[in-house]
């Protein structure tokens, strides 16, 4: 009984009447938790009543703690019949549970309904006092915390990242329940949502334990899904990353701040510990992280448990004919070795990580620098399967009173469906390991997992990056030794991760291989695709851009097995398409590298649809991409011909815009190639052909030879055409626009405050005549284009902008109706900065470094440098706590830096005139803040953002993962607008509902917030349609820079950071 | 293929300024596309029809789902669904609560009941202001009528707080809500050259001095109706023109004093005495409400077109008014100098507002 809830009904505003005859409502509320109810006296005949009520007391267990939500019901009294239900307010009090987070969830809830929606507003707060046996061996895990983000959160600083933790609970739809049939739309509703909240309380728990196994205390990068497979049951899923973290708040704190990525990866198992008597100046703060340090013999009959599938790590025999593979085999042998000898030997090392888990799999898409060693290249599996319906008579009924989620224990339970599931998820991630392996890596990042059902067949489908991480991690390396490693290998940094990991004479594909455009060492591929962020150390040239492939292939209707082959059969040249597609629209972008990958395969009755975004970028260490060259079948046809030449005019003219527009101007080109930067295209083709094969002669070009060829096009059918075709109708932004699926966009870095982010979905009907593949891309098509082109228009205020993160989500919810929504965020930025290209690289690549600070795991050498001397919060865009706790530390590195200084402080004049520039523009959006009638607004803002962090603004705290799942259903679909005016109103409330339970929590912005689910269906004969919406974030508490300098800048105020509680920020 | 579903929502709920007012204009989507397309924004922006369709679309389901709040802006403020930064809101309730010149002078000191209602037709029809967008304004109208009526307290502040309006617009909703409440006449051929701002002064000047609040703030509907026991009162100055020896004194007083002050010197001599019957007629006639409603066409008639017809200019008129009123306080046999002064005050100050073309 470790823990006491306490709740206190305050009051209520803006009810509904619900008495027609006195336009008035009595009402009162239930407040329930597990089997306990309590109620408020009835406040008789108000709209804004005041109940006031006594704090109410729940002992419960911290397992219900964990697994329950607090119910609260609002009714009207009525004397004669049933009291009539309000709405409700489901409170997810994890957050209260762990103490670095929220102390308090106290303020106003819209109450929800899902027949009415949103109606009124309840004040509410609610406490938990835990007790303190919080260490004993138990089912709960409190304490341990959840962060959506894919990234080392920014107040915390990672001590281990012990790797993949997964899990999945499985329950029977209460809507395809017998039960269902004879109760209301609203009891269905509200037993589905209930349940989703009780499955997701006790999947984060089971998570928990589990993190709490491995000696985690946190889970970052905490996907959670839901499969809602209809008869056959409900699957909630969660991946995440176990780590440890130790908060960065005091100003002692040590940081680890080894930002070398180690350039070559063949050196380091040989050079193990450089500085061998830096101990003696290591961390002057006793380690904290010795608490969680290891009991040997746990993670040994781990380690020998899952030994015999943690092959990767050695390569197979076939591999190691090369000589690069035979010094592979060692290296990597010793690598392992030294993750173990780590593991056991040094428990109090600031940078380890473990791989003790089956899956070397990692969910975080950005990484401490250094980390990522090496990147093979994007991993994905997929695999189809049919749903069986769960048999289970213990599960009907159990949506009454009774405390279903014991029910949902299945190990009590004689069900397999759990295992089922599991072993299909297991099956997948076991290819993505050999896929890894295959690749020479031995680990996957950036790891994700998505399904797509339609009736009862299922497309599971897994995707990662393959990677070599950095053993060095390992190692007691101070900061130090890092530093001079630093200086030591300073300008191959940023291309070190496109070394191939692989062994070249045994490619796990055809792949075209030259040396390094960098460092002219080490052998890179000519294209890279991964689905990790951009890495903050790479060096990008120009800007990048959102590329789509968009995929429909029609498929007949089938039954069953009959339609699970189809679908199997269907997979592969979808995959392949996609593919192509992809890598022609990078190279008519001139770039030649995806970040962010996401393909995305939705199964439909009729049709499969293949929807890929990723970020292009030209990676300067990269070759520079061919161009297209389109050869024609029949050329005795002078029209043909002429018109093929008139294509291929049209291709180049294109490419040659991009370049100018994503100012991808390498300098090799001009060094290297003769004269104009656009030759010839047979020239130019052949010429990267040679650069290519890393040979100075020009070979013969076989263009018809294939596949390998990915930009040699054929158009000898009216198919291929239409694919060239399809290639040239993408139209880039209007000017002033830039967009990226990324957290940030490559090569724009001067971000203002500004930030909108939104949510738009679209429903397109197929007229059913013509439905051939052609047809259905190019519907398919135009929907994403004018889809992209109606957000540039509707964000035309913002401009300069970018939008970031833009996630497109496709489903196919009937027959002739495509489905797209898409989230994403817009931030502006200062033109006048995005303008000076003339910079020189290593100015360049500064200037990144200190502006992307925000997204830094851990903190750049180059920043602290200069900001350290003169302010104790630095004007430029960076965190101020950081600096400080590095105070001490770098002040004696200034000697090692004052090399540099002369660059580094220009760079940071520059990022002072940004933010000056940026507060009178940013103030310009929201004129008059203080108009005098309206001032009053006791709504703080909340920010929303898909990303981990907010522009021009220092995250203070993590209050708690919000995690919120909301049915809306109307059989008056006319008279609510129809299902535009439905669905804009539910979105609309959605947003409403995560914003207030933020506010609740003491926060002003959720991060990393995502939409993961919109199921619309609608039945307009029956003036019917209903909806889900499940989204996840972080809440947290930000604090503008600007106000932190404003400050800093008046001598005598003592603490900004008290002085800038969360609700009141308002921008 | 047809757009099913097409929705924008944004964390901070987007307002695009032209389009409100396109839509608060009364105009269906396709009219504010159509307008939207001929002010060249296409050409500025390249977007394409389809796309401002899908944005029109937007922003008028965005305002539909908040007009529910705008009808009582205080909401606007509390409520949680739709983030709007807080000039965002002024602006969008000070626009919903604008109203057109053309139309509330056809509405002024109507009666706000469902009757009007049926008329808007004709006055959309009249003045080229769409019926939505009249039906809107007389709602307004209505509306804060309705929640002010019977409130204690100043009338503009009352509205200021219940609809948040900016300063200005409060005192014209207070001329609106107090000529809707005494009925005033407005709509006559001979008022027509008289804008609501005219009417507006002259509802300010009334409602600080002529109402029950005037002398007590504690009295319910005080700033919305007059003073029954003044406008009793009133019939007590007739006897400044019953009076023939009272009469003549005043006159020779004004006479006197303005001789050679006044352009139109011979003219005033000749018709003081009408003027004069006029100005306290309308005050003794104020206890009867049907005189009340007339107290403009009144004015207009025994006062204005009088000296307009002589072509008295604007001073000529002040210096007259001032001397008139001053004047009486020198006739040792009239007893109600205060009484004279809340009226004559008043009336002073709204026959200077309505005295021009």
């Amino acid at each position: 009984m470790p823990g006491k809830l306490k709740v206190k009904i305050v009051a209520g505003r803006h009810l509904p009447v619900m008495d027609r005859a006195s336009d008035l409502t009595d009402a009162f509320v239930e407040v329930k938790f597990g089997n306990t109810t309590f109620k408020t006296d009835v406040y008789l005949k108000s709209l804004n009543p005041q109940w006031n009520s006594e704090w109410f007391k729940f002992e419960v267990d911290d397992e219900d703690l964990q697994d329950e939500p607090l119910q609260i019901t609002v009714l009207d009294h009525d004397t004669y019949s049933a009291n009539d239900a309000i709405g409700k307010v489901y409170i997810d009090i994890d957050p209260l549970l762990y103490s670095e987070a929220a102390t308090v969830i106290s303020g106003w809830f819209p109450i929800y309904d899902t027949i009415h929606g949103i109606r009124g507003e309840i004040n509410v707060v609610v406490k938990v006092d835990l007790f303190n046996d919080l260490n004993r061996f138990r089912q709960s895990s409190c304490g341990v915390k959840f962060f959506c983000t894919t990234s080392i959160p920014k107040c915390y600083r990672a001590v281990i990242i012990h790797g993949f933790v997964e899990e999945l609970v499985v329950n029977e739809d209460p809507e395809y329940q017998w039960i269902d049939r004879i109760r209301t739309p609203r009891a269905s509703n509200e037993a589905r949502q209930r349940l989703i909240s009780l499955m997701s309380g006790e999947l984060q728990r089971k998570i928990g334990l589990k993190v709490l196994e491995m000696r985690g205390n946190a889970v970052v990068g905490y996907l959670q899904c839901f499969d809602l497979e209809g008869e056959s049951g409900l699957v909630v899923r969660a991946i995440g990353t176990a780590c440890t973290l130790d908060k960065l708040s005091s100003p002692a704190a040590f940081l680890p701040a080894c930002n070398s990525p180690s350039k070559d990866m063949k050196e380091i198992p040989f050079n193990e510990d450089p500085n061998p008597n830096t101990h003696s100046s290591g961390p002057s703060t006793p380690l904290k992280n010795q608490t969680y340090s290891f009991s040997p013999s746990k993670s040994y009959s781990r380690q020998s448990s899952s030994s015999d599938t943690d092959l990767s790590l050695t390569p197979k025999t076939g591999m190691g004919s090369g000589s690069a593979g035979k010094e592979g085999g060692p290296f990597k042998a010793l690598l392992r070795q030294q993750t173990q000898s780590a593991l056991e030997q040094r428990g109090g090392s600031p940078h380890r990580f473990c791989r003790r888990r089956e899956f070397p799999f990692f969910t975080l898409t950005a990484f401490p620098p250094g980390f990522l060693v090496h990147v093979g290249g994007v991993v994905s599996a997929r695999s189809v399967k049919l749903l069986d319906r769960i048999h289970n008579p213990a599960f009907v009924g159990i949506m009454g009173n009774t405390r279903s989620y014991k029910l949902l224990d299945w190990n009590s339970f004689n069900a397999d469906e759990p295992e089922t599931r599991d072993a299909w998820w297991a099956e997948i991630r076991q290819e993505i390991k050999s896929h890894a392996k295959a690749l020479g890596c031995h680990a996957v990042v950036g790891y994700s997992e998505s399904t797509s059902i339609c009736e009862e067949v299922c497309i599971l489908s897994a995707s990662g990056t393959a990677a070599v991480l950095n053993p060095r991690f390992l190692q007691d390396g101070t900061v130090e030794s890092c530093l001079e490693q630093r200086l030591e290998e300073n300008l191959p940094a940023g291309c070190g991760f496109c070394h191939i990991p692989y062994d070249e004479l045994n490619m796990p594909f055809p792949a075209h291989l030259t040396y390094c455009y960098n460092c002219r060492k080490q052998k890179v591929p000519d294209v890279l695709f991964t689905t990790i962020d951009l890495p903050i150390d790479a060096t990008v040239i120009g800007k990048g851009c959102l590329i789509q492939a968009r995929l429909c292939r029609l498929k007949k209707k089938a039954q069953a097995e009959a339609n699970a082959t189809a679908i199997s059969n269907l997979l592969p040249f979808m995959e392949y398409e996609v593919h192509t597609q992809l890598m022609n629209k990078l190279k008519l972008k001139g770039m030649n590298a995806l970040f962010g990958l996401r393909i995305q395969i939705t199964v439909g009755e009729n049709m499969l649809m293949g929807l890929a975004s990723a970020t292009g970028v030209y990676l300067a260490a990269l070759p520079t991409p061919g161009g297209i060259q389109i050869a024609g079948k029949t050329p005795n046809d002078g029209s043909y011909e002429q018109h093929v030449s008139h294509m291929q005019k049209k291709i180049n003219d294109t490419i040659a815009k991009n370049k100018e527009l994503y100012e991808i101007n390498p300098p090799e080109i001009s060094e290297e190639i003769i004269g104009s930067p656009i030759p010839e295209p047979r020239q130019r083709s052949r010429l990267l052909r040679s650069q290519s094969e890393s040979s100075d002669e020009v070979t013969e070009l076989d263009l018809s030879h294939g596949k390998k060829d990915a930009f040699v096009l054929e158009i000898d059918d009216t198919d291929a055409m239409e694919d060239v075709h399809s290639l040239l109708t993408d139209v880039p932004p209007p000017s002033g626009f830039y967009s990226c699926n990324t957290e940030i966009m490559p090569g724009i870095n001067n971000w203002t405050s500004e930030i909108q982010m939104f949510t738009s979905v679209r429903v397109i009907r197929l007229s059913s005549l013509n439905l051939t593949n052609q047809a259905l891309n190019k519907n398919f098509n135009d929907l994403c284009e004018n889809l992209l082109k109606s957000l540039y228009f509707k964000l035309r205020s913002m401009i300069p902008c970018c939008l970031c993160h833009v996630n497109f989500t496709v489903s196919l919810p009937e027959d002739e109706l495509i489905q797209v929504t898409v989230t994403a965020v817009a931030i502006t930025f200062d033109k006048n900065q995005a303008l000076q290209t003339t910079k020189t690289q290593v100015e360049k690549s500064l200037q990144r470094a200190s502006t992307d600070n925000e997204e830094l795991l851990q903190f750049p050498l180059e920043l602290c440098s200069d900001s350290l001397p003169s302010h104790p919060f630095p004007p430029a865009k960076a965190t101020s706590v950081d600096y400080s706790s590095f105070a001490d530390r770098c002040s004696s590195w200034i000697e090692l830096i004052k090399l540099k200084a002369q660059t580094i402080r220009r760079g940071s004049i520059k990022t002072t005139v940004t933010v000056e520039k940026a507060s009178p523009m940013s103030e310009g959006n929201f004129r008059n803040r203080s108009a005098p009638p309206c001032a009053n607004s006791t709504v703080g803002v909340v920010k929303m953002t898909p990303l981990s962090f907010i522009p021009g603004a220092k995250i203070t705290k993590y209050l708690g993962i919000i995690n919120m799942f909301f049915i809306r259903e109307t059989t008056s679909l006319r008279e609510e607008g129809g299902v535009s005016g439905f669905l804009h109103a539910f979105v609309a409330e959605v947003f409403a509902m995560v914003r207030a339970h933020v506010a609740a929590l003491g926060g002003n912005a959720v991060v990393s917030y995502i939409m993961k689910q919109c199921v619309f269906m609608e039945n307009p004969n029956k003036n019917q349609a209903q909806c889900l919406i499940n989204v996840s974030g972080d809440a947290v508490i930000f604090v503008r820079e600007s106000e932190l300098e404003v400050v800093s800048s008046q001598p005598p105020t003592a603490n900004c950071q008290s002085s800038c509680p969360g609700g009141d920020v308002t921008t | 293929m047809t757009n099913e579903l097409d929705i924008f929502v944004g964390n901070t709920t987007l307002i695009d300024e032209d389009v409100y007012r396109l839509w608060l204009d009364g105009y269906s989507v396709n009219d504010a596309v159509a307008l939207r397309v001929r002010s060249g924004i296409l050409e500025q922006t390249g977007a394409t029809a389809a796309v401002l369709q899908s944005d029109t679309m937007d922003h008028y389901r965005t305002f539909h789902m908040l007009e529910r709040l705008l009808h009582a802006p205080p909401k606007l403020l509390h409520q949680l669904i739709f983030q709007i930064p807080p000039s965002r809101q002024a602006l969008l309730i000070e626009r919903y609560y604008a109203f057109d010149e053309a139309f509330v002078r056809e509405v002024l000191g109507k009666k706000l009941s469902k009757g009007t209602k049926k008329d808007l037709d004709d006055i959309s029809t009249k003045t080229g202001i769409t019926l939505k967008s009249c039906r809107r304004q007389f709602d307004n109208f209505k509306r804060v009528f309705k929640v002010v009526e019977e409130m204690r307290g100043s009338l503009v502040d009352n509205i200021q707080q219940h609809f948040l309006l900016s300063d200005r617009l409060a005192r014209d909703y207070a001329a609106i809500v107090f000529f809707a409440n005494n009925r005033f006449e407005t709509g006559k051929k001979k008022l027509q050259y008289l804008s609501f701002g005219d009417f507006a002064f002259c509802a300010e000047l009334m409602i600080q001095n002529w109402t029950l609040g005037a002398v007590d703030s504690q009295v319910d509907d005080m700033d919305v109706d007059l003073d029954k026991e003044f406008l009793q009162d009133l019939k007590e100055l007739k006897v400044l023109v019953a009076d023939k020896d009272l009469l003549d004194l005043h006159k020779s007083l004004v006479c006197t004093a303005l001789r050679g002050k006044l352009g139109v010197f011979s003219e005033m001599e000749a018709n003081f005495k009408n003027l004069s019957r006029g100005l306290v007629n309308v005050a003794a006639k104020l206890t009867h409400n049907k005189d009340v409603r007339d107290l403009f066409v009144d004015l207009v008639e025994k006062f204005v077109e009088p000296c307009r017809s002589d072509h008295w200019a604007l001073n000529d008129v002040r210096l007259f008014l001032n001397q008139y009123s001053a004047s009486v306080h020198s006739l040792d046999g009239f007893r109600h100098q205060a009484l004279w002064d809340r009226y004559m005050g008043t009336l002073r100050g709204c026959l200077l507002r309505l005295y021009h073309d």
